[in-house]
């Protein structure tokens, strides 16, 4: 008789096993939690006593003052869309290229979307000198009859971010609906009220299925360009201004290459975290981290040649403004950072990622560390030397972050690790129906795989359905 | 509603009560929307039927030609209604005002998929309906609503028969 994924999954205690490791962190707390959670809020206080002060005081206690208005907020704002593009682009793509190792790892990615656009987000209103007003930027029909200026990057950005966000929302919370209807048969009391309202009352009817199956395909095709427009638009927040270093028809490509590169590192960290604190290493396995090694290696090629193509332009054009920039970021001042960041992009990374035997867990976790502190330097130095040697040299000035620059950083990344903890907490951090229910799709005759499937490892080969996917198509 | 069902522990079982069913249906005075199937991830369409086509991707386009007419709407409308000119451009000018067209036609995409799909599903529901939790340890659900109580037990036996580890009923 004919067998296939479905039948072996609903017959097999090993597809019950799986639900049971993957719903644990949700019915079982360990007094690692509390503290962890604990210690997060206490620096996320500390970050929101900063930025009290800061609103009580005014920006004067901020190191921006003229001629550098951008400081570490702004270095953080795209810093953290930067990362925002792990998730939801990397899913969409990889769901819609088949790709099977991708089941484990989606969740996790897209979380990190959702989280840090949300971080994100909050730094241009935190740079604001009166940040109560940012409502001024959202298009609504006031009584002074006067409008955002829609020729502004800033406006752009509002418009980008929020579309983004509502696409990576929806690309979060869709296949969680699912998995929340299976926490929800499995509580009692106040948690299955909660959980029976998060469900929505769904009940996997075929119809359900199908139209999840369709809804995420739809989404994966609009959410790509999506993410590619969002970092786009937060580089012509520069590309837009007649600044030297930041007048540049690359920065577009630039930028959203640098944030694929510095997503994918904090997925690799996310991930490593989420193996060793939940017991995920069925789950989230050394191939999981090869793979994305992979794509970490190639970004940070594609990094250097950016850099390189970047820098070649402005030193062959050398016009004066922009070699005052140029010649502060290579052997000036910002030099250290500058080099350092070579290290931690591409010189530390390349050899870990490149020979395969140091592409393990650890080497991965590692590589990935580097590029985050590289590219948030990256970031650093985009943002502040340029205004540091603006065209009129008798306007040049310098900048130092103040402690409540550093303190509100801090805070705002604890707040980024404390929504992340949580969400893993109450969701299930690997999509259940997903990591067993698509194989069950076709039928698969024996001896298909070339080697026997593992049930559960989310490993299996991948099988090239002979039969058409349905009737339904974008 | 009254309904009776088998919770089955895999697909091919389930795939055999539902060709039991269907071949029955005379018999048993069964209408094959009257057969429902529940299952905790996805089933080939072989066993529960192939579904109708959906028009949410052309919804999704609509939704993206509303989003970015409104973008622009929007865009036109208040620069004209405020006029700052800016850097030299004109009012309305053209590649600004086509980001803005463009965001919102993703967006516009974005929110008729959501909505589409909420409505063809029918959720959120919080109604009363055919389940069982046993779905979510992974059992099947095939359901027959509506049926006769004469019939009753003879669907029972129907159900068991096909391989059901358990059959109920719903008054």
């Amino acid at each position: 008789m004919e067998t296939n994924r479905a039948a072996q999954n609903m017959a097999d205690p090993e597809a019950e096993r799986i639900r049971e490791d993957l719903l644990r962190p949700l019915f079982h707390t360990s007094w690692r939690f509390y503290t962890g959670v604990g210690v997060l809020v206490a620096i996320g206080l500390a970050g929101m006593a900063a930025f009290a002060y800061q609103v009580y005081s005014g920006m004067g206690v901020a190191g921006i003052t003229r001629p550098v208005f951008w400081g570490f907020y702004i270095t953080n704002f795209v810093f953290w869309i930067g990362i925002s593009h792990a998730g939801t682009l990397i899913s969409a793509i990889l769901r819609l290229v088949n790709a099977g190792w991708r089941r484990p790892v989606t969740r996790c990615a897209e979380a990190i979307t959702v989280f840090a656009l949300a971080i994100g987000g909050q730094f241009p209103i935190i740079h604001l000198g009166r940040p109560w007003l940012f409502f001024w930027l959202i298009p609504y029909p006031s009584e002074r009859h006067i409008w955002p200026n829609f020729r502004s990057p800033l406006l752009w950005d509002f418009l980008a971010i929020s579309t983004y966000i509502t696409g990576s929302l929806t690309f979060l919370l869709l296949p969680i609906i699912p998995d929340w209807a299976t926490v929800r048969d499995r509580s009692t009391g106040l948690r299955k009220r909660i959980y029976t309202f998060l469900a929505l009352g769904w009940q996997g009817t075929p119809r359900e299925w199908h139209r999840l199956e369709l809804a995420m395909r739809i989404m994966s095709v609009v959410i790509i360009p999506v993410a590619v427009s969002v970092h786009t638009i937060v580089s012509w927040d520069f590309a837009m201004a007649l600044v030297p270093m930041w007048h540049s028809t690359m920065f577009g490509p630039y930028f959203v290459a640098g944030a694929i590169f510095s997503g994918i590192a904090a997925l690799i960290i996310a991930m490593a975290l989420l193996r060793k604190f939940l017991h995920l290493e069925q789950y989230l396995k050394p191939i999981h981290f090869d793979n994305l090694g992979k794509l970490l290696l190639l970004m940070s090629l594609l990094w250097l040649y950016f850099i390189f193509a970047e820098r070649l332009t402005v030193w062959y054009g050398n016009e004066t403004s922009e070699m005052a920039t140029f010649w502060s970021i290579q052997r000036g001042k910002f030099a250290g950072l500058f080099w350092t960041m070579v290290f931690c992009n591409f010189l530390i990374p390349f050899p870990i990622l490149a020979i395969k035997k140091l592409r393990t867990i650890t080497g991965t976790v590692i590589a990935s560390s580097t590029v985050v502190v590289g590219m948030w330097l990256e970031r650093f130095l985009i943002v502040v030397p340029p205004l540091e040697r603006k065209y009129l040299p008798y306007d040049w000035g310098s900048y130092r972050p103040t402690w409540v620059e550093i303190t509100v950083m801090i805070g705002t990344a604890a707040g980024m690790v404390l929504l992340y903890v949580l969400f893993a907490k109450f969701v299930p951090i690997i999509s259940i129906w997903e990591f067993k229910g698509p194989q069950s799709k076709v039928s698969v005759p024996a001896g298909s795989f070339a080697a026997p499937a593992q049930s559960g490892t989310g490993l299996q080969p991948t099988y090239q359905s002979p039969l058409p996917r349905g009737d339904v198509g974008i | 509603m009254n309904a009776i069902y088998g919770l089955f522990s895999d697909s091919d079982s389930a795939r055999n009560a539902l060709s039991v069913l269907r071949t029955s249906s005379s018999e048993l005075h069964i209408k094959t929307e009257s057969i429902r199937v529940i299952s905790s991830e996805p089933l080939e369409e072989e066993i529960t039927g192939k579904e109708k086509r959906s028009l949410m991707p052309w919804i999704a386009v609509v939704g993206g030609i509303l989003g970015g007419t409104a973008g622009y709407a929007l865009a036109a409308f208040t620069q004209r209604t405020y006029p700052l000119p800016t850097g030299g451009m004109p009012i309305v000018a053209l590649w600004p005002t086509g980001i803005v067209i463009y965001e919102l036609t993703m967006m516009g995409a974005i929110l008729a998929t959501i909505v589409t799909f909420l409505i063809t599903v029918g959720l959120p529901r919080y109604t009363r309906r055919i389940y069982d939790p046993e779905v979510s340890h992974g059992k099947i659900l095939v359901a027959l609503i509506d049926t006769d109580q004469e019939l009753r037990a003879k669907l029972r036996q129907k159900l068991l028969e096909a391989g059901a580890e358990q059959v109920k009923e719903i008054a």
